[in-house]
């Protein structure tokens, strides 16, 4: 069941509203040849757009030297045998790189050994609008076993031809196509030789089902693994280029100030060290970071300040300055909230409220970017590398052909590196200087120019019958998004409706979005409405639920959490939540442990059940849930933006908490594989049902309900 | 008369200011850029390399501090080709995801297993509490110091 069909779309990331359209792909087809070396390319096109280009049937040769516009995904074959497969979605931690590669070794029937992946490299890759959403499984893996399929097809007819027989009947597998008649056998090394073969297909080529899957599947570890152990790695912070400046960037005082006055008190810097100012803009370059900060130092600027909301009046706010209109995609109607409520046995209305949080990434946004004969590259972190290249495009009045925008493997994004600032900022001082610049944001540049989870207001209003089924169910989100908001439980009656608000701080996307939110307040008001049942919470949620995948994650982790559980000792408690969100579900349980006295809040274990259809890697996706649990943790008892007149009060990891291995209870994942689904994303629906899980187990421990997030930042003892 | 450091075994004479911090004159002078920047205030342990044996915060120690005693960094684990027992665990429980945190998280590890051979797992929490992992993979790092300490113990390194 897709977000469409349950009546909402995907919540787009903020800064997806300006997505640009897809661009036609420059490189042409002997520059192709000349960085891959000969072989065989294969290219998919995207489904709709295959028809509207040619209409011949099956594989096509192009005759043009311009590859095809609106390709998807390709792959290359080399004459060495080995192949590349190409996508314009980054690696961010999320163990793409192996599990793409797993997707194409699996398809094409060659050792996994002999596959890598080019990524996010706006010059090499096909256009991709993002990293975001938990798209790459859904959408990058089909298409990559589709061209996978077709190179296999081309290869055996390849070899039927070499051998004058008909394709059917040769098998394809180990890296060569075999005659099963004769015994004889064709590397695909062979095939491939002394050709420039380029074939593009529609994408319509069978795949291999899940259950069939012999490379994909398999716990494979991270690719490279020995270069992050041994520091070899190049993240973007580590790139080092002949002759190359470090760029600092002036920050205003406050969000929104601009720029009055500017003078620089050496009327000439020393040899080497560049000062620019453009427009708000002042940045310095230097041969050192620290001389580019002397020269920044050295300047003397003024600002005017514009007044911003504080901290203590943002929910005031936020529920107060819902836009008058909603559009009709965020809010949902279902019989008559009133009538349900009338009829209700009992009531509970509850106002749920969500801070500011960062995403912090450790290695922090950074660009490295180098002018040449007017063309500008730049290696950046980013989640969206085309959207990079369009906005350096546009400020710097070039072609989008004169931008190349490369993204090393990233030191995490969660969300949090969409926007392109390192990027234009590294880019504008390399202008002034003649010479490359690399520009590192501070950690506290990073906790303040960035951009935050957004805050928001959520109220329910509920009724449930005397023996605990939901009567009626109103939902009001107001500002942190739409993800997540449609409950998945059974309600006749119900009314659901997300109120954007103007930014306050700068916002956007974070692992799950609004989805953290808006499980927060649901799964927290649905344990308030069990204890007024006088229900089992878990009894009362599978009473209210007839989706039999949400249903087998609660009763799989349920089993292992050990659920319904006594307590054995002063303070101990326990909680459940569950959610469906990005084709996934989730269910958490949690115990924690509250110190009677300090009021100190532990978490003790997480159990969480996740499924997410056919499972790719399941060592990859293992990381990828418990680092959710982790990662949801910080947000759910202690993370949160301070800020006040426009400044971030808290900008370091001396003053925003982040979850460290004292906080880090026994934790584990149950994967449940559905062979028979199709693979969906998993970077973000695992962070969801922590904290109403956490919060729940609370409660069950003190009689206390917390109803914000963050929810203990001091204990219990109230912020 | 330059300031001069030992870095995995090699001396280089220093021309950044003698209160640099060590970590950019590691980065940025000597190009050893396996010792990361996270914070710049010795509180997310990225940039952790051994000075004289113990694990210390390079952002936070002035290069002159540096000068006499050794300094390690992720660079200088690897004996003849061969994966310092510490890393192989780290490769081995696939305990990264962004691997950003890994240099710090592995070079912190490295120096509590000198000083403790067998630690127990809240020594090893103690000991790591001040390495900041973001993508939330700190169970694998528990269990790859563990296995580290194991094998340590069984190869006598």
């Amino acid at each position: 069941m897709s977000n469409v069909e349950r009546g909402f779309i995907v919540e787009p990331e903020r800064y997806e509203f300006s997505a640009s359209p897809i661009h036609q792909f420059e490189l042409a087809r002997r520059d192709f040849f000349k960085i891959l070396g000969a072989g065989i390319a294969v290219f998919a096109i995207a489904k709709d757009a295959a028809g509207a280009q040619e209409t011949a049937p099956g594989h096509r040769s192009f005759h043009s030297e311009e590859l095809p516009k609106d390709i998807s995904a390709w792959l290359h074959i080399g004459e060495d045998g080995k192949v590349t497969g190409f996508t314009g979605k980054a690696e961010i931690g999320q163990n793409i790189r192996t599990a793409l590669a797993q997707t194409i070794a699996d398809e094409l029937r060659v050792p996994f050994e002999s596959v890598r992946m080019v990524t996010a490299d706006t010059a090499l890759t096909p256009f991709d609008a993002g990293t975001f959403g938990s798209r790459t499984t859904p959408t990058i893996t089909p298409q990559l076993r589709r061209v996978s399929a077709a190179a296999r097809d081309i290869l055996v007819e390849a070899a039927a031809k070499e051998w004058g027989l008909a394709p059917q009947g040769l098998i394809a597998a180990d890296a060569k196509v075999t005659d099963p008649a004769s015994g004889r056998s064709l590397k695909y090394a062979e095939l491939a030789r002394g050709k420039t073969l380029a074939q593009n297909l529609p994408a319509e080529d069978p795949i291999t089902p899940a259950a069939q899957w012999t490379i994909a599947g398999k716990p494979i570890p991270k690719v490279d693994g020995q270069s992050f152990v041994t520091g070899h790695h190049q993240y973007t912070t580590d790139i080092w280029l002949p002759d190359m400046l470090y760029g600092k960037v002036l920050r205003p005082p406050s969000f929104g100030a601009t720029l009055t006055s500017f003078r620089q008190s050496e009327a000439n810097p020393m040899p080497g060290v560049f000062v620019v100012r453009d427009g708000d803009f002042v940045g310095a370059a230097a041969l050192t970071q620290r001389e580019a900060q002397e020269a920044l130092d050295a300047v003397k600027a003024e600002w005017r300040e514009v007044p911003q909301i504080s901290n203590k009046e943002l929910f005031a706010y936020l529920k107060q300055n819902g836009a008058a209109k909603i559009e009709d995609r965020f809010r949902k109607q279902k019989g008559s909230v009133q009538e349900g409520l009338a009829s209700a046995a009992h009531r509970l209305d509850v106002t749920y409220n969500v801070a500011f949080i960062a995403h912090a990434p450790l290695e922090p946004r950074a660009a490295v970017a180098q002018w040449g004969d007017g063309k500008l590259t730049v290696w950046t972190g980013t989640q969206r590398p085309f959207a990079n290249r369009d906005e350096l495009a546009a400020v710097f009045h070039l072609s989008e052909s004169s931008v190349r925008v490369i993204v090393p493997d990233t030191g995490s994004a969660y969300g949090g590196k969409h926007t392109s600032d390192a990027a234009i900022e590294a880019a504008r001082l390399a202008r002034a200087a003649g010479r490359p610049v690399k520009v590192v944001w501070t950690r506290e540049e990073e906790f303040t120019w960035a951009y935050f989870r957004p805050a928001g207001v959520i109220e329910i209003k509920s009724g449930i019958s005397g023996d605990g089924i939901l009567m009626a169910w109103e939902f009001h989100n107001y500002h942190s998004g739409s993800s997540g908001i449609e409950t998945p439980y059974v309600v006749a009656n119900q009314r659901t409706e997300y109120h954007a608000v103007p930014l306050i701080l700068r916002s956007g996307s974070y692992r799950g979005l609004a989805a953290t939110a808006n499980h927060f307040a649901r799964e927290t008001h649905m344990d308030a409405l069990a204890s007024v049942a006088k229900m089992d919470p878990l009894d009362f949620r599978m009473k209210n639920l007839s989706d039999g995948r949400m249903r087998a994650v609660l009763e799989a982790a349920a089993k292992s959490f050990g659920w319904p559980r006594k307590k054995t000792k002063e303070g101990q408690g326990f909680g459940v939540a569950c959610g469906f969100e990005k084709g996934g579900y989730v269910a958490t349980f949690a115990e924690v442990s509250v110190e009677k006295n300090s009021g100190a809040v532990r978490v003790a274990r997480l159990v969480e059940a996740f499924e997410c259809g056919a499972i790719v890697n399941p060592d990859g996706l293992r990381n990828q849930v418990i680092g959710a649990m982790v990662q949801g943790l910080g947000g759910a008892l202690f993370e949160a933006i301070e800020f006040e007149n426009g400044r971030i009060k808290n900008p370091r990891f001396s003053s925003y908490r982040v979850p460290r291995f004292r906080d880090v209870p026994e934790i584990e994942a149950i994967l449940l594989d559905r062979k028979d689904l199709p693979s969906a994303g998993a970077g973000e629906t695992p962070i969801m049902a922590v904290a109403p899980a956490i919060g729940n187990a609370i409660f069950d421990a003190t009689g206390i309900r917390f109803n914000n997030l963050p929810m203990v930042p001091n204990g219990l003892r109230p912020s | 008369m330059p300031i001069e450091i030992e870095v995995n075994g090699q001396r280089y004479p220093i021309n950044y200011p003698p209160e640099t911090p060590l970590l950019y004159v590691l980065r940025d002078e000597l190009r050893l850029t396996g010792t990361k920047y996270g914070c710049g205030e010795g509180q997310c342990g990225a940039c952790t390399v051994l000075l004289g044996g113990a694990p210390r915060r390079s952002c936070q120690i002035p290069v002159s501090a540096a000068a006499g005693k050794p300094v390690t960094t992720i660079e200088g684990l690897e004996k003849d080709g061969r994966l310092h027992p510490v890393q192989q665990a780290f490769l081995d429980a696939g305990a990264f995801q962004c691997a950003y945190c890994t240099s710090g998280m592995i070079m912190s590890s490295v120096g509590l297993l000198q000083s403790n051979a067998n630690p127990s797992q809240a020594e090893v929490v103690q000991f790591l509490q001040g390495n900041v992992c973001r993508c939330g993979t700190h169970p694998r790092i528990m269990e790859a110091v563990r296995h580290a300490a194991k094998m340590m113990q069984e190869h006598g390194r």
